[in-house]
């Protein structure tokens, strides 16, 4: 088989897998935070509810897909889109093992940052489409959430790029044969954890979409599949920053007797259940703790991770 | 093949261009604006400069036009309230400082041509990692500006987060 067949199989592999992904968390979420909060989850559907997922498929693909006749109608179809194509389009550079990935890109990381500081874009623009009030706060929060949390999401990457030498992904994988970068770059791995759940906009940062004050923030207009769009959206970027976490700071797909893939999937995995866990376990911020939270502790604390980073650097050569 | 994608990324990059100007709801701009953006990006990635084109999205792309688009959301502005008709010495004024500013900018238009035919001239310049030869660059010949700049930029940032904490104290 030649190259561009190959990469072109591997392609719709990828693409399947991180959709079987996203859809199969539908399930898996609401089961595990049944089991954390003591309640039951999705029971019916299926044995211990695994067709959940079928019948929402069915419910979000028959409703009624109706656009608001007050809505800006080219914006708010593009809107629910944004995310998806920002997301599946940063699994691009993810290496999941040494022979599957899809581009070797020399600035994969930065890359994944060009991407995410897109995908802003979809729920800003969402709310602001659906011209309702509660639509264009969700979309002003997001906004500003995103706009302050990328900016140390940049920042804690660069503890693991100094250390690794690279912007590539296969080479920081490759760099982490002897040490994984979470002991040496442990405030790195927390704040960019921290970033990424703010990035993700889930509990406790969905501030954008905060049911109890906002009825759905930004999609609050939106049904159907442009609703479910958002919502798989959601799940795809839970899986995207897992992926990222286990490549950057847990030695991608590297790990004992089991195949490269599997270690990968695994690390990913328990990253996902993190994100869950954390779901289950936090309430949500006020909106004004959040923006503090991030200009005023995480900034400074990015900002020292660099600087003693690169100190420590700097001193072992 | 490349001068094909050149071509059309050139016509979606300069369309958006003209849409930043004349399209009339504030959000649309910023729409189209960000779509110029990404395209100068694509275009520079046909000229081997990834690290620009990446930056080019992070920053222009993702965070400045965020910002505009953060500012109409927030002023709610729906049309802007221009005349319909430009004055025709507003039109003639236009006019004759674009002609300006292309012939200042032929020079330089003149240097890069042989780019724009779709190859890049210097052979390093593809195949060495492009984001090596510029941290080399800015970290031994522009070392000087280059803390300059960053320096700035971080007081800047710094600033901005001590302004923030004076205005909720009092």
């Amino acid at each position: 088989m030649n190259e561009p067949e190959q990469s072109i199989i591997l392609l719709y592999l990828i693409l399947v897998g991180v959709l079987l992904t996203a859809a199969g968390l539908i399930w898996l979420e609401r089961r595990l935070l049944g089991l954390w909060q003591d309640r039951y989850g999705p029971n019916r559907a299926g044995r211990f509810g695994s067709l959940q997922v079928a019948a929402d498929m069915i419910k979000i693909f028959t409703k009624e897909d109706w656009i608001p006749p007050f809505a800006d109608k080219p914006v708010f179809v593009i809107a629910p889109a944004i995310i998806v194509i920002t997301t599946l389009l940063s699994f691009a550079v993810i290496p999941f093992a040494p022979e599957i990935e899809i581009v070797n890109l020399n600035i994969g990381l930065l890359f994944f940052l060009a991407m995410s500081s897109l995908s802003v874009y979809s729920v800003a623009l969402a709310g602001w489409a659906s011209n309702n009030k509660y639509s264009l706060l969700g979309g002003l929060r997001a906004a500003a959430q995103m706009l302050g949390y990328e900016v140390f999401m940049g920042l804690s990457l660069a503890g693991v790029i100094m250390l690794a030498g690279s912007f590539n992904l296969r080479e920081i994988v490759e760099a982490q044969r002897n040490v994984w970068f979470f002991i040496p770059q442990f405030p790195g791995f927390v704040i960019f954890v921290i970033a990424g759940l703010a990035e993700t906009r889930r509990i406790p940062f969905d501030l954008p979409e905060a049911e109890n004050e906002l009825i759905a923030g930004f999609h609050t207009e939106y049904s159907g599949m442009k609703f479910g769009m958002f919502f798989v959206g959601e799940y795809m970027g839970v899986t995207l920053i897992s992926a990222l976490i286990a490549t950057l700071f847990f030695g991608g797909w590297m790990g004992p007797l089991l195949p490269p893939l599997c270690w990968m999937i695994i690390k990913t995995f328990i990253f996902i259940c993190g994100f869950i866990l954390v779901r289950a376990s936090l309430p949500r911020l006020r909106y004004d703790q959040l923006l503090s939270f991030g200009w005023k502790l995480m900034l400074p604390l990015a900002l020292l991770n660099v600087v003693v980073t690169g100190a420590i650097i700097l001193a072992a050569s | 093949m490349e001068t094909i994608l050149f071509y059309v990324l050139a016509v979606v990059t300069l369309l958006s261009a003209v849409f930043v100007i004349f399209l009339r709801r504030p959000i649309h701009n910023v729409l189209f604006m960000i779509l110029t953006m990404i395209g100068l990006a694509t275009l520079f990635i046909l000229l081997h400069a990834e690290f620009i084109a990446m930056v080019q999205i992070i920053v222009y792309a993702g965070a400045v036009m965020v910002l505009f688009l953060f500012v109409i959301m927030l002023l709610n502005l729906e049309e802007i309230d221009l005349p319909r008709e430009p004055r025709p010495l507003r039109w003639g004024f236009g006019v004759i400082l674009s002609l300006a500013l292309v012939v200042m900018l032929f020079p330089v238009f003149k240097s890069i041509a042989p780019i724009i035919n779709g190859v890049a001239q210097n052979g390093d310049l593809a195949a060495a990692s492009n984001l090596d030869l510029i941290a080399k660059e800015l970290f031994t010949t522009y070392l000087l500006p280059f803390e300059i700049a960053s320096f700035l930029l971080l007081a800047a940032i710094i600033g901005t987060v001590v302004i923030g904490r004076k205005l909720t104290k009092s």
